[in-house]
């Protein structure tokens, strides 16, 4: 099996890594970089637990090799907290509208709500829930996960 | 004593490190020098396993080892994983091994194990490890099974039938014969899964300076587990340690024992290294345990004014290739039928047979979707007849608040009468109809055709055995440092249990919730426990808490007392102080008084003074208890695509008294999530030959959050006056009677066409086939 090197930024710091071509984003973040807060839910694309910013762009890190990450910025769920490890307006939502119960799809929930609203300040429910629809749940019946995407977006509007 | 916190909007303990990427699951847990495995599942439904060569497999590189039954410790390789549920109604008692022997008879079951350097490199050897099967018939519906002639479904079986259950109360035979209407249906509810979004995960290591065995494992049962390990490899008890850290869910079928949770450890210990195994998603779909399989033919008996003279039927249950969980479900199913409704006369004889399937054990509701579904869809069914309105019908049946407590007749599966301890059905289902402007519906509906619109609305009520236990202890103590040690045996797969344990033992001994330290699904945190099913931890492990919280709270005030020189009565406690009301108002911490309680190395407590402040107490309730609730659902279908949007989902639900609104209506709008996709979607389909065709979230649906709208909720809450707490669970009641009022619903949207639906799930594609059956397309406009 080939190796590659591999050079990527993730969460704004840089890593130098070599890895096998096979090697999906999702096992490398969580087992070369440590980094076990993207979860793999179906390794199969459906689930978007594993969801991760990619050059700002939400992807599934278990449809990609880590290879073919060469050179980008990523971004998880490791990323969104503010100096200190304050919880973020999104995430803050997340816990004040109880967007959560296992938080095992919460990495996927958060990534993909974070690209809806940094593109879509002002979503529609319907829009809301048209973005979460690549994101299962299997705690929530989703409504926590909504209430608070809409209310995120009322705070940084407000703020 | 305030309750500061108990009932209250609490926001969970358990969310900031979740939303952060700090979480725990098992394979999140790094150990040095780990090995990776990989299971070798049968591709066959039935089959004798005539030789296994891992040859090929054993000299890829980085392979370390290919274990086979024979492989496995004394008395795992032989013996077969113990049985939790006995019932002398069971005639074939049969769990697994933990790896397969002679025979396999689902496909999925575990064969092998290859452990090697890493997942993917075990992944490559496992086609190399060459089994020689040779291929049995096998039996893949239950109806087929219990035929005569049937294929058997393990080769040393006479037939089919694992047990026989006949469930009956008064004369229900004499009460059909006089009865002016009696009406029959045939239902049939079909297996999914509990598809919690993390599969299971379990992780083993020995430490060979202590002996100590420690198994990380993503399950609701780590105390049930260590104690099957035990049996398994002969090992003490207390050289296991089972840690169940944040688990991603649990839903069912993270409660029983599985093979792999005996194979990893066997390993670790064969190996001397760490061992991680992570199932995907495939194997999920292969090997971990599903349910709802049940058929019935039912029929209902009714007086001129539709009141309830009997009900009788039979009703068959498809368990699997092994029976894990006993004959529970339909057991259950069995019980939960009367509800909340009086039915004078009842017989129910249930079939449990076995199938070349995966086997079956709770999946959320656990009998219950499935017994409510065939009570509720009788009721419209005398609705129909009698050309009563459904809410009418059920209204005359309902058992009264005065006739509480109410003994329906027969034994639950907790071994104790079957009587309910209040709850009020009436007030459930008037609440729940006027929040759905119930009453406005006809016009809503007339509204909607007149734009050439389909909709209708469903009505289900239930009742739901909870809280069952024998028990789950609770163990309160000081630290040094000011913070609260609180140690149970129930267990977090993400139902708050955390915060609410927190919030009871708060408001006992006076602390701050985040001065609570919890420690959950650790074995090594109390002696005893038993875990998450049934909706039975705010029950047992609730009360546990708080009996555990006053001890500990009279042990502070008599310790603070002492060292003030006031009376007991004059101490209170207030953000982890003991302070006396009068002079200056002197003052303790929680952290001085546990030093103080600690004593002095060598020095005699005074009279009075006892060893730390720390209890554990057991709660052990007599008996279940009863949540009840209602649910409407209004939906519009599509008739041209069968596609089915929600326009209201409505809940009145009654768990007792309420610890945190915010987690129990978080567990009801999640419930109803599961419901619905037990009635629109969730279809795990086999082949004629048991061979499993759904193994993607691609093939085997879950609703997302397009599908699922925000229930309005109402809690009712009548105390349970079986615990002190009054609480009755909440975990399962948002699922159980979904599936009734979703298809009720979508029947009701479809009157005109006269089509009836008696099955879940009830997808697009059945809507429209029973339509275009009922020749609805040459009617439509």
């Amino acid at each position: 099996m080939s190796t590659h090197a591999i050079k990527l930024s993730v969460n704004g710091k840089p890593y130098e890594r070599s890895a096998e071509a096979r090697i999906t984003l999702a096992d490398f973040l969580r087992h070369e970089l440590g980094l076990t807060g993207t979860h793999v839910g179906c390794e199969h694309g459906v689930c978007g637990a594993c969801t991760v910013l990619l050059d700002g762009r939400t992807a599934r890190a278990c449809l990609m090799f880590a290879v073919q990450a060469q050179g980008r910025e990523i971004t998880t769920i490791e990323g969104l907290a503010g100096a200190g490890g304050k919880l973020n307006v999104l995430q803050q939502a997340f816990h004040e509208h109880h967007g959560l119960q296992c938080g095992f799809c919460t990495p996927g929930m958060l990534m993909t709500l974070t690209e809806l609203l940094r593109d879509t300040p002002d979503p529609s429910e319907v829009q809301v829930r048209d973005a979460l629809s690549g994101n299962l749940c299997r705690c929530t019946g989703y409504g926590g996960i909504v209430a608070a995407a809409l209310a995120a977006a009322r705070s940084v509007r407000g703020a | 004593m305030g309750a500061r916190h108990f009932g209250a909007r609490v926001t969970r303990l358990e969310d900031p490190a979740l939303l952060v990427g700090a979480g725990r699951f098992v394979d999140d847990v790094k150990l040095p020098n780990a090995l990776h495995a990989c299971f070798v599942r049968s591709p066959h439904a039935h089959a004798r396993i005539r030789s296994i060569d891992a040859t090929a497999a054993l000299a890829m590189p980085g392979v370390h080892a290919v274990l086979t039954a024979n492989d496995l410790p004394e008395p795992m390789c032989t013996e077969r994983i113990p049985n939790l549920m006995t019932n002398p109604a069971i005639k074939i008692m049969r769990t697994q091994h933990a790896l397969a022997r002679e025979e396999v008879c689902y496909v999925g079951e575990a064969v092998a194990v290859v452990i090697a350097d890493s997942r993917y490199v075990a992944e490559d050897a496992v086609p190399l490890v060459d089994v020689d099967y040779d291929v049995l018939p096998s039996v893949c519906d239950c109806r087929d099974a219990v035929k005569p002639g049937a294929p058997r479904a393990h080769s040393d079986v006479e037939d089919n039938v694992a047990a026989f259950v006949r469930m009956e109360y008064g004369d229900v035979d004499a009460s059909f014969a006089r009865a002016p209407h009696v009406f029959e249906e045939r239902m049939w509810l079909h297996r999914g899964g509990g598809m919690s979004m993390e599969a299971r995960a379990v992780t083993a290591s020995h430490d060979p300076a202590s002996d100590l065995l420690t198994v990380w494992s993503s399950t609701q049962t780590p105390h049930l587990g260590r104690r099957m390990l035990a049996d398994l490899l002969g090992r003490n008890l207390e050289a296991i340690r089972m840690i169940a850290p944040d688990v991603g869910g649990g839903f069912g079928p993270k409660a029983p024992f599985y093979a792999e949770e005996a194979v990893i450890p066997a390993a670790a210990l064969q190996l001397g290294r760490p061992i991680r195994w992570a199932e995907d998603r495939r194997e999920h779909f292969l090997s971990a345990t599903q349910e709802r399989d049940q058929h019935y033919d039912v029929a209902i008996a009714v007086d001129a004014d539709g009141k309830i003279l009997g009900v009788r039927g039979t009703m068959l249950h498809d368990t699997g290739a092994f029976m894990p969980w006993g004959i529970i479900m339909p057991y259950i199913a069995a019980v939960t039928i009367p509800g909340p409704y009086v039915v004078p006369n009842y017989r129910l004889e249930c079939t449990v047979a076995i199938t070349n399937k995966v086997p079956t054990t709770p999946v959320r509701g656990a009998g219950r979707p499935q017994a409510v579904f065939a009570m509720e869809r009788m009721m419209d069914r005398v609705a129909r007849e009698l050309k009563l309105d459904r809410a009418e019908v059920r209204r005359r049946n309902f058992i009264q608040p005065e006739q509480m407590p109410y003994a329906v007749g027969l034994i639950f599966r907790d071994g104790m009468p079957l009587v309910y301890h209040g709850g009020d059905y009436p007030t459930s289902q008037r609440a729940a109809l006027a929040r759905a402007g119930y009453d406005g519906f006809a016009a809503r509906q007339e509204a909607a055709r007149a734009n050439g619109r389909y909709i209708g609305i469903g009505i289900a009520n239930y009742v739901e055995g909870t809280g069952l236990g024998p028990f789950e202890g609770v163990t309160v103590r000081v630290l040094p440092n000011g913070k609260v040690a609180v140690a149970t045996g129930a267990t977090n797969q993400g139902q708050g249990q955390r915060t609410a344990l927190s919030q009871i033992v708060a408001d006992q001994v006076g602390c701050r919730l985040e001065d609570v330290v919890m420690t959950m699904g650790d074995t090594a945190a109390i002696s005893q426990g038993v875990g998450a099913f049934a909706s039975r931890q705010s029950v047992n492990a609730g009360s546990s808490a708080l009996l555990a919280g006053t001890e500990v709270r009279r042990k502070i005030i008599a310790l603070a007392a002492l060292t003030l020189g006031v009376p007991p009565d004059d101490i209170e406690l207030e953000d982890g102080e003991a302070i006396a009301r009068g002079g200056n108002r002197p003052r303790l911490s929680l952290g001085e008084l546990a030093r103080l309680a600690a004593g002095t190395a060598g020095v005699s407590f005074v009279a009075g003074q006892t060893p730390g402040l720390e209890h554990t107490a057991y709660f052990t309730p007599p008996q279940a208890s009863y949540c009840n609730g209602t649910h409407v659902a209004e939906v519009e279908v599509d008739p041209m695509t069968g596609g089915v949007a929600f326009l209201n989902y409505t809940v009145a639900h009654d768990s007792g008294t309420v610890i945190n609104p915010l987690i129990v209506d978080g567990q009801v709008q999640g419930g109803v999530a599961h419901g619905i996709g037990n009635a629109l979607f969730e279809h795990m389909v086999y082949d004629e030959n048991a061979q499993p065709l759904t193994t993607t979230f691609a093939d085997y649906l879950l609703p997302t959050a397009m599908d699922v709208p925000t229930c309005d909720i109402e809690h009712i809450e009548t105390p349970n006056p079986l615990n002190p707490l009054g609480v009755k669970g909440a975990g399962e009641g948002g699922t159980i009677p979904a599936p009734a009022a979703i298809i009720a619903a979508i029947e009701n949207a479809l009157s005109r066409f006269g089509v009836r639906f008696a099955e879940a799930p009830l997808t697009s594609e059945r809507i429209v086939a029973t339509l275009r059956a009922a020749g609805a397309y040459e009617k439509l406009d």
